[in-house]
């Protein structure tokens, strides 16, 4: 049958097999239409928003009647210290993230992968992951369980010792640490399984022959483990350098209530936004800073492609 | 994380008699560093799940028991009333559970559908616009306006604001998903689609019968992700939703950060409401709407994390 056709689209000539090509291709067009209408009007569409960064918006006139004020919104934005104060919060916290993940994750998964009791390892893997599915919300009260001034457990322990409570939400001091621990709590399992998923796929042959060769049990890891698992380490540190300048907003948000007393160490890109468009209703503002994030994110995304292109072309996203 | 010399040489012994068995087990930890290790990985679990049971503690704790002794893993005296207090104010929770669970079905039926139909059709290497889709769906993934323009369009443009569609709708498609899935698909051979082609049947007829079915664990997988995505949203409550009558439970929650207000505008009768606040146990109450709230995922959770580990291992990262 499929001769045949060939045979046809050959006598109509070139015309005649794109109008065959584009009535065949007429039923999947159709499956994938409510996909793409999805993507336009929610991916798509909002991108003309974008213009709100040039505006002073005003409710009467709406987004694309309002006054047009060009780079004023970022002068602003680039004139006041928060600029810089959020800037610097999203990628001293990314980084420590990137980092204490890669780590962490990598070693759960080793030694995980180790252990003789494969039941047990098991379990351990399954109560690891289990916070990444709680909501930030949900997270936050069980922060406050901790830190909560009156009631909260470490006060209390605090108090137990002869100590002087702490009021959690009020002192920036100790929310670097806070935060870290609590994004590591939630999110480290996950990359564990990741990592834990390409290990299996590391052929046993190769731990054979270096037993051969008489190598430890550590020489293995080094030399046959962590190089295996590179690739993917590669490629989940290009995707979170990608999103360096971008913040899990229920974290710098939700745990810390947000406390005033706390934005010099909590406030993000992410925060800053919301509550420039929520609580002070600037939104030509936020819509300044929401664009620089856009911006300089894309440009990460794409640069740090090129880059891992060069070092290992198998590894690149696109 | 070391082991013996002797053990070595067996190994090489046993590898000469061919006994496979015998020589994965020459290459494990000694039981010694094994019981460091577990006990170590075992300390890391605990202080993983401490946390959450310490919420569900404190949200059986009686309102004495945490006056005295603050939110601790022994009160005093355990108490339902943290419970009682929403079951008595009812109204608001029920209302918020509802919105949820719409949204959590209704969002997750709509995004899977289309999901599942644009990575298919974009993972057909012989469909004449592969390439314009697929790029549709990847600039998504490296540019995005953010929050502000969606916002703004969508309440301004689109009129979703105090909408339950606005919990629904924006949050339809996810690249990475369609990433997953067509990775996916691709595993499927042609052969078996162009046979069913010849064979008579229609594109979307062989997509429901034939590709559906061979990829359950990619579907299951994301469709998990996604339901769980919905049900645990509270921003789209926060961002969207003006009326605090039309929280989901998520935002609901949040709400009640800083004092149980929330309950007081929507309650029905002011005055119960009155009665109530007086006495109300607010400090367990909090935890015991934490509790309703990831209550579902955590009974969930032993069943799903199997697809969870599964999926993730499938399709990897990268497309």
């Amino acid at each position: 049958m499929k001769p045949l056709r060939e045979n046809q689209t050959l006598i109509k000539g070139k015309s005649g097999k794109m109008l065959t090509d584009l009535k065949k291709s007429i039923p999947l067009t159709l499956m994938a239409l409510p996909g793409i209408l999805l993507m336009i009007v929610f991916k798509y569409l909002p991108l003309s928003g974008i213009i709100l960064a040039f505006k002073r918006f005003n409710v009467r006139d709406g987004i694309f009647g309002s006054e047009f004020i060009g780079w004023n919104n970022f002068k602003f934005l680039f004139m006041s210290s928060d600029a810089w104060v959020i800037t610097r919060n999203t990628l001293l916290y990314n980084l420590a993230f990137i980092a204490l993940d890669v780590i962490l994750a990598v070693a759960f998964a080793i030694i995980l992968n180790e252990l003789l009791h494969k039941k047990r390892a098991k379990l351990f893997q399954s109560i690891y992951i289990a916070p990444y599915f709680l909501s930030w919300v949900a997270v936050s009260f069980v922060a406050y369980a901790f830190l909560s001034t009156d009631n909260g457990l470490i006060n209390r322990l605090l108090l137990t010792v002869g100590e002087e409570s702490v009021s959690w939400y009020a002192d920036s001091k100790w929310w670097p640490i806070i935060i870290i621990i609590f994004e590591v709590w939630k999110t480290v399992g996950y990359s564990t399984v990741m990592y834990m998923g390409a290990l299996t796929g590391i052929p046993n042959d190769y731990y054979e022959a270096a037993l051969v060769d008489g190598a430890t049990k550590w020489q293995q890891i080094r030399h046959i483990t962590i190089p295996c698992l590179r690739t993917m380490m590669l490629v989940l540190v290009t995707l979170a350098i990608g999103r360096i300048f971008f913040s899990d907003f229920g974290l710098f948000y939700q745990l810390p209530r947000n406390s005033g007393p706390l934005f010099s160490v909590t406030n993000v890109i992410d925060t800053y936004i919301y509550r420039a468009l929520k609580e002070t209703g600037d939104i030509g503002m936020s819509a300044a800073a929401n664009l620089y994030q856009s911006v300089v994110g894309f440009v990460m995304v794409v640069g740090v492609n090129l880059i891992i292109r060069k070092v290992d072309k198998e590894s690149a996203l696109f | 994380m070391r082991y013996s010399r002797r053990r070595e040489k067996t190994t090489v012994l046993s590898r000469k008699r061919g006994e496979a068995v015998e020589e994965l087990k020459i290459n494990q930890i000694s039981k010694r560093t094994n019981l460091i290790l577990e006990l170590l990985m075992g300390l890391i679990a605990l202080c993983t799940a401490l946390p959450v049971v310490l919420v569900i503690i404190i949200s059986f704790s009686s309102e004495q028991s945490i006056f005295e002794k603050g939110y601790s893993f022994f009160p005093a005296e355990l108490s339902l009333k943290g419970y009682e207090f929403f079951l008595k104010l009812g109204d608001q929770l029920v209302k918020s559970y509802g919105i949820t669970i719409f949204v959590t079905i209704v969002g997750t039926t709509i995004s899977l559908t289309v999901t599942a139909l644009f990575a298919y059709v974009i993972s057909r290497q012989d469909y004449l616009f592969r390439k314009p889709l697929t790029f549709l769906m990847l600039f998504t993934m490296l540019f995005n306006g953010g929050m502000v323009p969606a916002y703004m369009i969508n309440t301004q443009l689109l009129h979703l604001g105090d909408s339950i569609w606005a919990l629904i709708l924006p949050m339809t498609i996810n690249a990475y998903y369609i990433i997953v899935l067509r990775t996916f698909y691709r595993s499927i051979p042609m052969e078996i689609i162009e046979a069913a082609r010849i064979d008579g049947s229609s594109e979307f007829n062989t997509f429901v019968k034939i590709v559906l079915p061979l990829s359950k664990p990619g579907i299951a997988t994301i469709g998990l992700f996604t339901m769980i995505t919905y049900w645990n949203d509270w921003f789209s409550g926060m961002l969207y939703m003006m009326d605090n009558r039309k929280y989901p439970v998520q935002t609901l929650l949040w709400s009640m950060q800083n004092s149980l207000e929330a309950m007081k505008a929507s309650s029905a009768n002011a005055l119960e409401y009155a009665e109530m606040a007086r006495n109300a146990p607010t400090e367990s109450g909090r935890m015991a709407l934490t509790v309703l709230v990831i209550l579902p995922i955590l009974l969930a959770y032993p069943f799903f994390q199997k697809y969870f580990v599964k999926g993730l291992t499938i399709g990897g990262v990268k497309g």
